[in-house]
């Protein structure tokens, strides 16, 4: 015979009252929101010739493409760095960051099947793609790895503020995929709108060119963009020189700001999700 | 922990939807530019209200409004702890949306319910399955999607792929194996789930007729360790044989519920062939949305079909089948079954049994005919059904076509007959009686 645990009491009712995250139900998904990261990985780079390489290779590229448009050509300023070393440190978390919000973003249209068949705590299909995705950001690390031990690069202290700045890049690219996820099941507008709103968004980081040209008066607004404080915090990190924290709090507020958003906003919408699929 | 404890309290749910999207029809193109620049705003009211819905909408008329419907209207019951209860009602009566509101995927308009409990919810079997992973991977993809933790799946590993019969394939990726395979899978994991309170829709309607009969003994099962069960199913057969108690739904309303053998012979009396057109016309009996009108007229002994035929106890019985293909088909098989007032099949033909599989080769009419010699059923009621399917997928299927009554003619020249629990057939068979005995009529 069963042992019965009536302690757990549900109540089901029309809601649409504000709320946060249920922490106790995420816990007990734990084991599902693990199987659904891992599944992503897996599933990836099924029946490619490259595998894992390209992880490495799409930022490569990209790097590559930059620094011969932008380095070579244009020769836009690189605070007098090498423009291959200058480009690399930034398109490796951008690389992270722009995937994981494309996909974060299609998640509940990806999953519609799942969405209308069984409940977990919705907040996991937005989600799994801002973890999975950290597995091709750890292998592609490798390429900064090489580039500064190739130009001979000193780690410097700086180095033990980076952990901060991998968590805004991760808390960005959850803040975004909650957002534009919940949006994106209700008006498919969003999917035609994201190749050219990650273009604005990259344009509007000092990637392929440096903040300092930035004028100083709009610095500090320019600042609020939360990407710009990931940038420039991961260049400061890696390759030293000075952390000017007047320049990377804003980012940092605004990217926890828009991330309680975000939470707030997705559970909000949450309920409607199946009825308009 | 007193036995009688409630597990489930529904409280006047009701779930409404709009519908009545229309697509706007252009008349030349300066109006289809002019709704172009105007149309983002009217499509945003458009996606918006299909949630929103406005107090004055539920006021109005009673709540009753052209683009709304109501999928459930203040339905209210209990369930009390290990009781199983079935969901009977036509397609379309909110049996499905009845699941899945207590089942958390979707919220209801108004109204409330309570679940003392741990849910799991089947409302699909393999939900979260990927063809890329292996069979052990989808079990535990699977189940931690049906709501069971690691270590639970680990405990159950070994019994759940001995439960499939697929041992071998295990290592294999998901998108080698066979449907058929695929589904036992699915259906082994879902089998052995432990939550205190199961809800299953219709998923019993997969996998092959030896699989079912497992899955339905271990559902059995399931109801006798004391968790509470609710059932959707249109197997009447199976809700009789799991659940104690069945609740009725109509158009979304609670018409009643009660001990499952009286609700289920009362439903079936209402659900009685209706819709079967003059002249046997098939083509009007409303059928699963996935299903094709291929069988469009019938006759039965040379007359056409009509709602209640009545025939002679080891008379012959010939139908004739006229199928209607909106284009060339092939490897198909179509049958004929006879069922008792449940839905459990007594008799039946199918041409794959006699040919094989069938190849239409162009689209068209095609008229075909089956005789049965001697039909050796008891006297009773009996219902057709007819069902036509490809390798892939069911085509067309109908049930309680119309009733065949077998007469009480007095075939033994006794007055005599078997008994329902003595079988279906009349049989015939040879005795030597002692001589000794006398016989009395």
């Amino acid at each position: 015979m069963l042992i019965l645990n009536s302690n757990r009491v549900s109540i089901i009712q029309p809601a649409s009252k504000w709320q946060g995250l249920n922490l106790k139900e995420l816990k007990d998904y734990q084991d599902l929101f693990y199987f659904m990261v891992w599944r992503d990985i897996k599933v990836l780079y099924a029946q490619t010739i490259m595998g894992f390489s390209w992880a490495l290779l799409q930022p490569l590229v990209q790097i590559i493409l930059f620094t011969i448009v932008f380095g070579k050509v244009a020769k836009v300023p690189s605070e007098g760095l090498p423009y291959f070393l200058f480009a690399t440190v930034a398109i490796v978390p951008w690389t992270y960051i722009s995937q994981a919000v494309t996909e974060s973003s299609q998640s509940l249209i990806a999953g519609q099947n799942m969405l209308g068949k069984v409940y977990f705590p919705r907040i996991i299909f937005p989600l799994t793609p801002v973890l999975s995705k950290l597995i091709d950001f750890g292998i592609s690390l490798l390429i900064v790895v090489i580039t500064m031990l190739y130009y001979r690069v000193h780690p410097t202290w700086n180095l033990l503020f980076l952990p901060i700045f991998l968590l805004l890049m991760i808390i960005i690219a959850a803040g975004a995929g909650m957002w534009l996820s919940a949006l994106a099941i209700r008006f498919r507008d969003v999917r035609h709108s994201m190749g050219f709103v990650v273009r604005i968004l990259m344009y509007s980081a000092p990637i392929v060119y440096s903040a300092s040209t930035i004028p100083d008066k709009y610095r500090l607004i320019y600042s609020l963009n939360p990407i710009v404080c990931v940038i420039e915090g991961f260049r400061a990190c890696l390759l030293g020189g000075h952390i000017v924290w007047m320049y990377i709090l804003p980012g940092a507020i605004t990217s926890l700001v828009f991330l309680i958003g975000g939470i707030f906003y997705f559970r909000k919408m949450e309920h409607v999700f199946v009825d308009v699929i | 922990m007193k036995p009688n404890n409630t597990a489930i309290r529904v409280n006047n749910i009701s779930k409404c939807y709009r519908i009545g999207l229309k697509e706007q029809i252009h008349e030349n193109i300066a109006t289809a530019f002019l709704s172009l620049i105007s149309s983002p705003l009217s499509n945003y009211r458009k996606y918006r209200s299909l949630y929103k819905f406005k107090e004055i909408d539920f006021d109005n008329n009673n709540g009753s409004h052209p683009d709304l419907i109501w999928a459930l209207k203040n339905v209210s019951f209990d369930v009390n702890q290990g009781e199983s209860l079935g969901i009977i009602g036509k397609n379309g009566s909110g049996k499905s949306t009845l699941l899945k509101i207590l089942s958390k995927i979707t919220v209801p308009t108004k109204g409330r319910a309570e679940i003392h409990g741990r849910v799991s919810s089947l409302l699909e079997v393999g939900t979260g399955f990927h063809p890329e992973l292996t069979g052990r991977e989808n079990i535990y993809l699977n189940g931690t999607v049906l709501g069971m933790r690691k270590h639970e799946i680990n405990k159950k590993f070994d019994e759940i792929v001995d439960f499939s019969g697929i041992e071998k394939f295990i290592e294999t990726p998901v998108k080698r194996y066979s449907s058929g395979m695929k589904v036992r899978l699915a259906f082994s994991v879902a089998a052995h789930l432990e939550p205190e309170i199961l809800l299953v829709d219709e998923v019993l309607a997969v996998g092959d007729a030896e699989f079912q009969k497992k899955c339905l003994g271990k559902m059995g099962d399931v109801t006798k360790e004391g968790r509470t069960v609710l059932f959707v199913s249109h197997n009447m057969a199976a809700m009789e044989q799991l659940c104690e108690r069945v609740v009725w739904l109509n158009k979304g309303a609670l018409v009643g519920s009660g001990p499952a053998r009286d609700m289920i012979n009362q439903y079936l009396d209402m659900a009685s062939p209706n819709s079967l057109g003059p002249d046997g016309d098939l083509s009007r009996i409303p059928r699963e949305p996935s299903f094709e009108t291929i069988f469009i007229n019938g006759e039965l002994n040379g007359l056409p079909f009509k709602e209640h035929h009545l025939i002679h106890p080891l008379a012959p019985l010939t139908i004739k089948l006229k199928l209607n293909l909106s284009e060339a088909m092939t490897g198909c098989g179509f049958g004929i079954h006879l069922t008792t007032n449940s839905g459990q099949c007594v008799y039946a033909a199918n041409t794959r049994w006699n040919y094989g599989k069938i190849d239409f080769p162009e689209k068209g009419i095609y008229e075909f005919e089956c005789t049965f010699d001697k039909l050796p059923l008891v006297p009773d009621k009996y219902y057709l059904a007819l069902g036509m399917r490809n390798q892939v997928r069911q085509i067309d299927w109908m049930e309680r076509v119309l009733c065949i009554e077998v007469s009480r003619d007095d075939v033994y020249g006794t007055m005599e007959f078997p008994e329902k629990s003595q079988g279906f057939f009349l049989t015939q068979a040879n005795w030597k009686i002692d001589n000794k005995v006398t016989k009395r009529f």
